[in-house]
């Protein structure tokens, strides 16, 4: 590593550390609950990235994952059945919840191919979202459409994060903390999903994606692999639910949709599917622009001196159009992993 | 008994719907191997459409029956337009892109379709116009209603005339010949750009009839009620092999009854236990059972693995 590269890792850690403060302080608090958001796609991007990006299976159910890690957390800490287990046991217990739901979901689907296997994913993320949303009769689960509130804040040992902490002066309230740590859980992810992509597993995936057939040949368990990939992501998934929940002391089945899947998808491939930077950045792009266009209400005003067009129309509208146009300008995603661009190229 | 006749004749009707969607679904993909996610918002945007053309056309005075057709005129006319409009900007600078870049483009167009909706006929729920008779005709104690006649029939006819412009005419031969192998079709002779968006054009007309029928029979529009209804459409398409025009209309009627008998049946089935809000579930589990002893859909052929 020369200097020069050292330099800049340095300036990139510094900035990470310091944009959170930098937030607060310049655009307030709802701009940092912003970027806890950003993060938490992050990792679920990271996660959908190993099912899509490494292994080559299309899942449009993503966010099913994401439920179950959430309720799953919600109901063991909160009123709902006066459970009050902490994050230790809950995280890991959601994240193999989640993977135990991926085999459900793939020993039977996983011999299907390409958009059949889409559409079962599809179909089990509807499935999981009617039963949560319609499980408080008989016997009251999941509190049907109203979801459960009132759930535990997060604490990580003598950290609690609900808490306003000061320190040199300087105010730390919950969605900085909420920051830090959701960038230690990317920090992780990220490290993990690099460590993946090398490992033997990581190749085996890769070789199905690329030829199903020629890596069963070769002697690759290839159903096992792929279950593997499906339970690998949905443990992303049900560890980004359970911090879900903590944060936002509410979940109800309308945060679980399939637009929500989709939208997961739309970070992977838009950033670059199956590298890690791409898909960084996609989850950070989708999830801070639809914020940013808020402001186009104020611009309007601003220009024309009032305001002609519905701003929450107008935001999904640029934010649809900027989806389109970012896709037609580079088909590969904005950060392709190497060998795709190269096979990208060689095919025109 | 009566029970099963009847959420028969609904599941009927409501599969008659999904088949027409299911059908634009189906021939894209045969043709692109495309997951039109847009295609939806397209019978959405024919139901919105012909709502208004029927306001304005029965405010003039028109006879009802005239309005209707001439409504259904327009909402095809524009649904096509869209159609043509769609291939053109989303998926024909993508084609030898990598697979997933025209799923996030068709994604991308079906957000900029439902917030343009909404922003010309405002986010509430709109009521079609009353203009066809509140008949009905009782059987057995099955009541079928005029609407549900005329959807079921007029559904089978457009199928009927697909399945021959596709299975007896030179157009539907090239058709056939660009899904099995573009390049091939293309050194024959066929011009493969032409036949793709005449797909889509077709795919979007049809869309158009189904979404006047979907916006009658639930006397409603709105800028998202296709979603629910592409989503569910797709579905069919790949219960009956997607790529394959019949299964799409096997596919369509038989996720329709299915949901239906659902409805009807899964409060007895269970003791009380489950309601008719599970109907979705029971939907997608059949897709599920189905396709995991069929692979390739109930019609699909068994693709041959290339080596």
């Amino acid at each position: 590593m020369n200097a020069r590269s050292r330099f800049i890792n340095w300036g990139a850690a510094v900035l990470v550390l310091a944009l959170p403060f930098a937030t607060h302080a310049l655009l307030g608090q709802g701009w940092v609950r912003i970027l806890d958001f950003a993060l938490l796609y992050v990792l679920l991007a990271l996660g959908l990235n190993i099912v899509v990006g490494y292994a080559g299976l299309l899942d449009l159910g993503y966010v099913a994952f994401f439920a179950v890690g959430a309720y799953c957390y919600a109901l063991f800490a909160s009123p709902q059945f006066d459970l009050h287990w902490p994050l230790w046991v809950l995280l890991p217990m959601g994240a193999l919840l989640a993977a135990c739901f991926g085999v459900l979901l793939g020993t039977p689907t996983l011999g299907l191919r390409g958009d059949y296997l889409a559409i079962v994913t599809l179909g089990f993320g509807e499935i999981i979202r009617i039963f949560l949303n319609n499980l408080n009769a008989p016997v009251n689960i999941t509190n049907g459409p109203q979801g459960v509130s009132l759930i535990d804040p997060l604490h990580v040992g003598p950290w609690f994060l609900e808490k306003t902490y000061h320190v040199g002066g300087i105010e730390i309230p919950l969605v900085i903390n909420i920051y830090f740590l959701f960038l230690v859980a990317v920090g992780l992810a990220i490290r993990l999903s690099q460590r993946l992509e090398g490992s033997r597993i990581g190749r085996a995936w890769a070789a199905i994606r690329e030829d199903e057939l020629a890596a069963a040949s070769m002697g690759l368990n290839t159903r096992n692999l792929k279950l593997l990939a499906f339970a690998m992501g949905a443990t992303f998934g049900g560890v980004s639910g359970g911090l879900f929940a903590g944060f936002q002391g509410f979940v109800s089945p309308e945060s679980f949709t399939l637009q929500e899947s989709v939208m997961i998808l739309c970070m992977v491939v838009l950033g670059g599917m199956g590298n890690i930077a791409g898909v960084v950045l996609g989850a950070v792009l989708l999830s801070v622009l639809p914020e940013a266009l808020r402001g186009l209400g104020g611009l309007q005003e601003f220009l024309f001196g009032k305001v002609w067009v519905d701003p929450s129309n107008l935001r999904l509208l640029v934010f649809g159009i900027a989806l389109v146009l970012m896709m037609l300008l580079r088909p590969e995603g904005l950060l392709p992993a190497r060998a795709r661009q190269r096979e990208f190229h060689e095919s025109q | 008994m009566d029970i099963f006749l009847q959420q028969l004749v609904n599941g009927l009707t409501l599969g008659s719907i999904y088949a027409l969607v299911a059908l634009g679904y189906t021939m894209v993909y045969g043709i692109m191997e495309l997951i039109n996610f847009a295609h939806g918002d397209v019978v959405m945007v024919g139901a919105m459409v012909a709502l208004t053309a029927l306001q304005v056309l029965t405010g003039w005075g028109l006879p009802p029956g005239i309005a209707l057709a001439m409504a259904v005129a327009m909402a095809m006319a524009v649904c096509m337009v869209l159609g043509l409009a769609i291939e053109r900007v989303a998926y024909r600078p993508l084609r030898r892109a990598p697979k997933l870049a025209p799923l996030i483009t068709a994604i991308g167009l079906s957000i900029v379709l439902q917030q343009l909706a909404a922003l010309i006929w405002g986010r509430s729920y709109r009521s079609f116009p009353a203009v066809l008779p509140a008949d009905s005709v009782s059987w057995h104690g099955v009541i079928i209603t005029s609407i549900q006649a005329l959807i079921i029939v007029l559904a089978a006819l457009l199928m009927a005339v697909l399945l021959l412009l596709v299975k007896r005419t030179a157009l539907g031969r090239a058709m056939r010949a660009t899904a099995q192998n573009p390049g091939v079709a293309q050194l024959m002779g066929v011009n493969t750009d032409r036949i793709i968006a005449l797909t889509f054009a077709l795919g979007s007309v049809l869309a158009a009839v189904a979404g006047v029928m979907v916006a009658a029979y639930y006397n409603v529009g709105n800028y998202t009620m296709g979603f629910m209804l592409g989503l569910k459409a797709f579905t069919a398409a790949v219960l009956g092999g997607i790529g394959n025009i019949p299964g799409a209309m096997l596919g369509g009627l038989l996720l329709g009854v299915v949901e239906a008998m659902g409805a009807g049946y899964i409060g007895d089935l269970t003791g009380g236990y489950f309601g008719s809000n599970y109907k979705d579930v029971f939907a997608f589990l059949v897709l599920i059972g189905v396709l995991v002893f069929h692979p390739n859909g109930l019609l699909g052929s068994r693709a041959r693995e290339k080596v």
